[in-house]
């Protein structure tokens, strides 16, 4: 089956990125090169297509419910317009995906991994059959934006029938452009202040020539990649997998235990806590990839589940799932670059924070 | 080597290294420009020290970028002579200029050794635009 097209391919390709397929999409890995990209985005504003991410939307008198039986993160807390970040867990209380929800007066979204959007619709779809929910899927009828950076939510003004500047970190608000609906939520995949936008289709192209005109450089999956490692943001597939729990992942801030029931709430509290998530340096350049062994003591650890040269950082950075005997910052330990021990140590996580912004309302 | 290096007296491997004519029993190698144009941003180069016998077809160091790692091939069978060691701290030459300051080690024959079973320039751009389909 030939890959699927976002709204904006032939946008990408008009700009000569290259083009690689992704979760059954052909999405530009990168434009003009990673590290320009990366670093346009920690210091002015980029511009990301991420309509590959699945959008689900659930309507219906059980849809709070509903949600909070399938999602670790509380739900029946969510005030309106709120955005929260959670898994989903299997019974075994390992990782299905780590999605957003978004709270509306009608009802409520779901944004999911690209990569998990059959398996979590069909999941989704058997669990809801004990409840009253609708679950649909907007996808492929909508296009989603990032905008990204220091820059991003002020080179919006005007666009939107509201200021963007207004809302809060994780919250959105349905709005229009070009006075069709839209939503726009200040949320973000690369350490920094930003946008998410959701279009329809037809507008996708006339809202990235908009930003782009306004001072947006257009960036590919490279780049995603390589900010949210710097933020030490998880990436489903390898900090998150269905043979992980969250805790061990170092999401125990997002899973409310005490919140009431949901799945996989029981075998996480049964599961005895031997292992969590840290972010190792590592000396010189070259990038821990991951699997690559990590060790203590001659005797291998954990492995490493993402790593990358950090390009704003400028240091080899990797995260990794290690015994709590070793996660304490400062702790040394070795990762084997295929065959060459590479001394590392254990930093507190994220590698990047940016600077605080007096503008964002709290 | 000479800044200006003619493309079509270089030879090709199929995993894109480059070997320069023998000089005497000595030939120059380095990656071609669409390898550069695949990794971009080079971050980081392991090359082998002198004295290190390469056979063709087989790694002899790795260079990698903000993304991936990949092998360097050996295009020719041999002992490296001389190494480009200030690429090691310093690897924008293989970016700016990757036939000519960029080039990454110098190989000494091994007897009976040589590039014929290489391409050549016209057989590597058919492999180009091969690949490129």
């Amino acid at each position: 089956m030939p890959d699927a097209r976002t709204a904006l391919h032939d946008w990408h390709a008009a700009r000569q990125a290259r083009m690689v397929p992704f979760a059954g999409y052909a999405m530009p890995v990168q434009y003009s090169g990673v590290v320009e990209e990366h670093t346009a985005v920690r210091a002015h504003a980029g511009l990301f297509d991420i309509s590959h991410m699945a959008r689900l939307s659930f309507a219906g008198s059980n849809a709070t419910a509903f949600l909070d039986r399938v999602f670790t993160n509380s739900v029946a807390g969510m005030k309106l317009d709120q955005v929260r970040y959670g898994l989903l867990l299997n019974d075994a209380g390992f990782v299905l995906d780590d999605v957003l929800v978004y709270r509306w007066p009608y009802g409520y979204s779901m944004v999911v991994n690209a990569s998990n959007r059959g398996k979590i619709v069909t999941w989704l779809t058997a669990k809801a059959a004990a409840f009253d929910v609708r679950l649909g899927d907007e996808t492929d009828a909508t296009a989603m934006l990032a905008v990204q950076g220091p820059a991003a939510v002020a080179l919006t003004a005007g666009l939107f029938d509201f200021d963007a500047g207004t809302l809060k970190n994780y919250y959105a608000k349905p709005t229009l452009y070009c006075r069709s609906g839209c939503v726009v939520s200040r949320t973000g995949y690369t350490g920094e202040d930003g946008l998410e936008i959701i279009v329809p289709n037809e507008l996708a192209v006339s809202l990235a020539e908009e930003l782009v005109a306004r001072g947006a450089k257009p960036c590919g999956l490279g780049s995603r990649d390589t900010l949210r490692l710097e933020a030490a943001m998880p990436l489903y597939g390898h900090e998150l997998t269905e043979a992980i729990d969250p805790l061990s992942a170092g999401l125990g801030w997002a899973v409310k235990l005490d919140k009431g029931d949901f799945i996989g709430r029981d075998a996480l509290k049964a599961m005895p806590r031997t292992r969590t998530r840290v972010g190792l340096e590592l000396d010189g350049k070259r990038a821990g990839r991951e699997g690559c062994p990590v060790l203590a003591g001659g005797d291998v650890v954990g492995t490493v589940t993402s790593g990358s040269y950090g390009p704003f950082v400028g240091k080899s950075i990797a995260m990794a799932t290690v015994p709590l005997a070793f996660s304490s910052p400062g702790t040394p330990l070795t990762v084997d670059i295929r065959g060459t021990p590479t001394p590392a140590r254990v930093v507190s996580l994220p590698f990047y924070r940016r600077p605080k912004s007096p503008e964002t309302p709290s | 080597m000479n800044a200006t290096v003619n493309l079509d007296e270089l030879k090709y491997a199929t995993s894109h290294e480059w070997a320069a004519p023998p000089e005497g029993d000595i030939v120059t190698v380095g990656i071609t420009q669409y390898a550069v144009d695949q990794l971009t941003d080079v971050t980081h180069l392991q090359l082998p020290k002198v004295g290190t016998a390469v056979t063709a077809g087989v790694p002899f160091g790795e260079i990698e970028s903000v993304k991936a790692v990949f092998d360097l091939n050996a295009p020719v069978s041999g002992t490296v002579v001389e190494v480009n060691a200030p690429l090691a701290s310093e690897p924008s030459p293989i970016n700016e200029d990757c036939y000519g300051r960029g080039w990454l080690i110098r190989v000494q024959l091994a007897p009976g050794a040589g590039t014929d079973h290489l391409a050549d320039k016209a057989k590597y751009d058919a492999q180009l635009a091969h690949d490129a389909h």
